[in-house]
């Protein structure tokens, strides 16, 4: 009796042991992921800095009357990979975006550069790239919205706090560009 | 904080694109192993009882061999064979609107945290687009020359957003199967058909007459003989019916799931719009992959009709409806904002 007995209490153990390591490992996948999806942002980031010097020696010649738009986009390029804190770096890299927005809508205004086949090339590379750069950030918080949640929902948080995990910060900026599109909402 | 819900069903999606997969090759080979012993018993002349025609089944083992060889081709090679028989290329990234589709599909792949699916273009006029694969690891994504010439930008991120999305939920591991195991379901009632007209089906009469002296099972056998033809003669319409229902519930999930991806469900609903106008047969998707494709390649206003009818026999529901629905979504997207 004392032996079926014991027998179950080690079975329960086994039971509620397992659990852990899946609880636990589901979480550590997460953490993962996070990470992933933040390099991701930083490899995307890099690709934009280096197209920028070739963009903008492309248009320069043509783009006038935009010199000082040329200027900000640069100052704003080298401040981002000048930074030295993550708060520096995230608002050099927001007015990047900006100042890119802006070019690459007056770029429509020169019909030269539409006849320049490097130009429209780059001009697709970096549109192409500020959308990955979007969709990047999009996607890190979309994991971290997963990885929030398993450690505060109610069987996780438990294993969440048992191991010290922490949640992770959302990145805000990004909505204010996606906002921008939106604008196209109004013709329908 | 919405988006919870969503993704719960992405897992479900998955779940049940796995399900469907198993219970696809679980029926497949149901009906490879019943249309076997149907040649076997009634075309051949075996009996279980070891007293038939020939003592061993034949047929069986042969007809089992066959669907192995088959769904492990359909598997591995599935994507590939269906790849070429719209002649796909691989995308040119010299050429700049294979370059932007390029692009485009790098940036979907990014949204949806999956590895970058192989792009392919088919030289055809009519625009249309389907991905194929076993899974994101293994997946294509393939669009026509006429879908790049008609589609801006942004239309063309909502088509690859539903195709990305057919991919991360497996949709494509169901659909690529049902296409490779539809070939195979054909092939294998045909083969029984043929043996009956050969036989003049008087094998199986013989057979369970001689069948009723002996056990007195002959009407059983008779009606089993009955059931087998029709098994055999329907076998690849239900199997047709069957994909067909399968990908159309599918579609509206991955115009859902596209505009999550994007955020902007506006790109997807004029890109459907173009794709509408321009409604004329896709020349070189054939019948057998239409159910893998954005809108029905075949041209066929079927797609367009409410009703039972078009609703049994249309690989994808009314472009109208999606249309209203993508719409429906830029509506409420525009009140408040995006959440999270």
């Amino acid at each position: 009796m004392i032996f079926m007995a014991l027998l179950f209490l080690v079975g329960v153990a086994v039971v509620i042991a397992l659990w852990l390591v899946g609880q636990f490992n589901g979480l550590v996948q997460l953490k993962n992921q996070v990470q992933n999806a933040w390099a991701q942002i930083d490899v995307q980031l890099k690709r934009r800095a280096d197209l920028i010097p070739n963009l903008v020696n492309t248009v320069k010649g043509v783009m006038k009357f935009e010199q000082d738009t040329l200027e900000k986009v640069m100052n704003a390029r080298a401040r981002a990979l000048g930074a030295t804190s993550m708060k520096e770096r995230g608002d050099a890299e927001a007015e990047l975006s900006q100042g890119l927005g802006r070019l690459l809508a007056v770029m429509e205004n020169y019909p030269e550069l539409k006849s320049n086949q490097n130009a429209l090339q780059l001009q697709e590379e970096v549109t192409a790239t500020e959308n990955k750069v979007g969709f990047a950030r999009q996607f890190y918080n979309d994991v971290v919205m997963k990885f929030n949640s398993a450690q505060q929902m109610f069987p996780g948080t438990l294993v969440a706090q048992l191991f010290g995990f922490q949640p992770s910060e959302f990145l805000a900026v990004p909505e204010a560009d996606k906002a921008v599109p939106t604008v196209d909402l109004s013709l329908s | 904080m919405s988006d919870a819900p969503q993704r719960a069903t992405f897992y479900e999606l998955q779940a049940e694109n796995r399900r469907n997969s198993v219970l696809l090759l679980v029926g497949f080979f149901a009906l490879v192993l019943f249309l076997g012993l149907g040649i076997d018993v009634f075309l051949l002349g075996w009996s279980p009882a070891g007293d038939g025609a020939i003592e061993f089944p034949l047929a069986t083992p042969v007809a089992l061999l066959f669907g192995l060889f088959h769904a492990a081709n359909s598997w591995f090679g599935g994507a590939a064979q269906v790849l070429a028989s719209t002649q796909a290329q691989p995308a040119d990234l010299q050429d700049p609107l294979e370059r932007q589709f390029v692009n485009v599909v790098e940036e979907m792949a990014i949204a949806a945290g999956l590895p970058k699916p192989a792009t392919y273009v088919v030289p055809d006029s009519d625009p249309n687009a389907f991905a194929v694969g076993r899974d994101p690891a293994h997946a294509s994504i393939a669009v026509t020359r006429g879908l790049l010439e008609s589609l801006d930008r942004e239309e063309l991120q909502g088509v690859i957003g539903h195709e990305m999305s057919h991919v991360r939920n497996l949709d494509i591991r169901a659909m690529t199967l049902v296409t490779a195991l539809l070939g195979a379901a054909a092939l294998l009632s045909d083969v029984a058909r043929r043996g009956m007209y050969h036989s003049g089906g008087s094998v199986g009469r013989s057979r369970s007459d001689s069948r009723r002296s002996g056990d007195g099972g002959g009407g059983g056998m008779a009606l089993l003989f009955v059931v087998w033809i029709l098994v055999a003669v329907l076998a690849p319409f239900v199997a047709r019916l069957l994909a067909l229902a399968v990908s159309r519930s599918r579609e509206y999930l991955a115009d859902a799931s596209s505009a999550e991806l994007t955020r902007n469900p506006l790109g997807l609903a004029a890109a459907l719009k173009k794709i509408g106008a321009a409604h004329q047969p896709t020349r070189l998707i054939s019948q057998g992959s239409a159910h893998l494709c954005i809108t029905d390649p075949r041209g066929l206003k079927v797609n367009e009709r409410d009703g039972e009818v078009a609703e049994l026999f249309g690989t994808h529901p009314p472009l109208q409806k999606r249309i209203a629905i993508l719409e429906g979504m830029a509506g409420v997207a525009a009140g408040p904002g995006p959440a999270g």
